[in-house]
Order: structure tokens, then sequence, then C-alpha cells
């Protein structure tokens, strides 16, 4: 299943509600969507936030699917990209107060397997992982 | 609905009722404004009631830290008071649970405030 939404807040909510659609027509386990609902949440607040910065001129392009051992899910936005090794760690002592930067941390937290890629024309992919 | 929230005073301390979602957007937004406007009015001890907050993303945990930080800075206090479990693990991944002081009670938060 694919969709590409605006690249506004509400854009978050429409995600969530469009993966647990999918994941109850998959018939996937209430449990695992917790973690899903999380992760799809925030990378795509991710994307329309720090990837294509609001602008409504760019989409945020999603997909959800299941794959042999699991339920996966990309989100890809089409900003300048961004060295996933460059963000600070919200846990550090000294980021602690921070107000943002948890966001990929969840992602992490709640999904098997996470990682980030950039597109050959523009943009950065996440690709998530939740394994049944 | 993102949020919803009640003022109640206990002494000096001011009980905030938080019901539904903290959320990127909204839900964050409003409970800048809420605690802000208390500090704008000289109430700096504030006390979340969170017990009936069904959904936290990250912006939401970072409003509570942004919450946190603007009270403290104006010499007061800001705690948390009956987290539900999800709140609980988040705090806990992201180790907040060892900044924001956390009550079950609202009589032992309350007598916390001195």
């Amino acid at each position: 299943m694919e969709i590409n939404l605006p690249s506004r807040i509400e854009s978050v909510e429409r995600a969530a509600e469009e993966a647990a659609a999918f994941a109850k027509q998959s018939g996937l386990e209430e449990g695992l969507m917790t973690a899903i609902d999380m992760a799809v949440r925030e990378s795509v607040a991710n994307a329309v936030k720090h990837g294509n910065k609001f602008d409504e001129t760019k989409k945020v392009h999603i997909t959800f699917s299941t794959v042999s051992d699991g339920f996966e899910v990309t989100v890809r936005d089409f900003g300048p990209g961004f060295a996933i090794d460059e963000i600070p760690d919200p846990t550090n002592p000294e980021n602690l107060l921070k107000a943002s930067g948890r966001g990929i941390l969840f992602m992490r937290t709640f999904m098997d397997e996470v990682e980030w890629f950039n597109a050959s024309d523009g943009g950065t992919i996440v690709k998530m992982i939740k394994k049944l | 609905m993102s949020i919803t929230i009640t003022e109640r005073q206990a002494g000096d301390v001011t009980i905030l009722d938080l019901a539904g979602k903290v959320t990127i957007g909204e839900g964050s937004v409003i409970l800048r404004t809420k605690v802000r406007s208390l500090l704008e009015e000289g109430k700096n001890k504030i006390l979340l009631n969170l017990g009936s907050v069904s959904y936290v993303d990250s912006s939401g945990i970072g409003e509570l830290v942004s919450s946190y930080t603007t009270v403290r800075n104006q010499q007061g206090a800001l705690k948390l008071l009956n987290l539900t479990e999800k709140i609980q693990d988040l705090l806990a991944i992201t180790k907040l649970l060892t900044v924001f002081e956390v009550f079950e009670e609202e009589g032992e938060a309350l007598a916390s405030f001195g």
C-alpha cells in the first residue's frame, strides 16, 4: 500500500490511521500495533518537520507492506537529507533537558529494524520493520 | 480532540488535570500556553496530572521537558502525577524519570512542594 500525504501536521494522524487499517486488513496482532503506530507517527512527523520543513509543495511518501518476517513501513521525504550519526543521543545527560530530538530514539526502540537511506533523486527514506 | 486541561488550586499548588493527547501540533501548544499563562499569574508550583492522557509522542515528551525547564527557570517546580504505564515507559526510555519528580498519590505530591 502506498500513500502520498502533504507536509502538514495533520498528515501524522492520517498516516497512523492508514497504518492501523492496513495492519488490521493484514491480520496483524493487536499487540504490535502500539509500536507501529508510534513509529509511523514519529517518522512522518520527522519527514514533515525536519525533512520537508512544512513545504507543502513536497509530499511525504509512505508505504506499508507485509514482508517475510514482519510488517514494513517506509517513509520518504524530499528534503536535503541528514547524517544519522550526527543526531545527538537524547539520553546523554547533556541532552536530557532539550525539548526535541527523541523521535528517532522512539522509532529505534519500538521497531526491530530501522535504517535510513539517501534516495538517488533526493530526499531521505527511512525503512522500519516490526517482526511478527 | 487533542487535549483538555482543567485547572484546580490546592493551596499555592496549581493542579492541571490533562485529558486526551499531548502530541505534535495543537496538544503541545495548548500545554505550553497554559503553563506560561500560570507563570504570568505568579503560579509557579505546578502539578501535572497525566492519569487521563491517552497518548504522548516525542513532541509531547519534549513539551513536558520544556515546561519543566521554563517553570524551574522561574524559581518554581513542575512535578508529575498519575503516569500511565505508557508514559512511564516513554520517560524510562528517554531517561527522564531521572529528571522529573513523579507521584502516584495527589496528597503526597502536594506535600512535596513544601
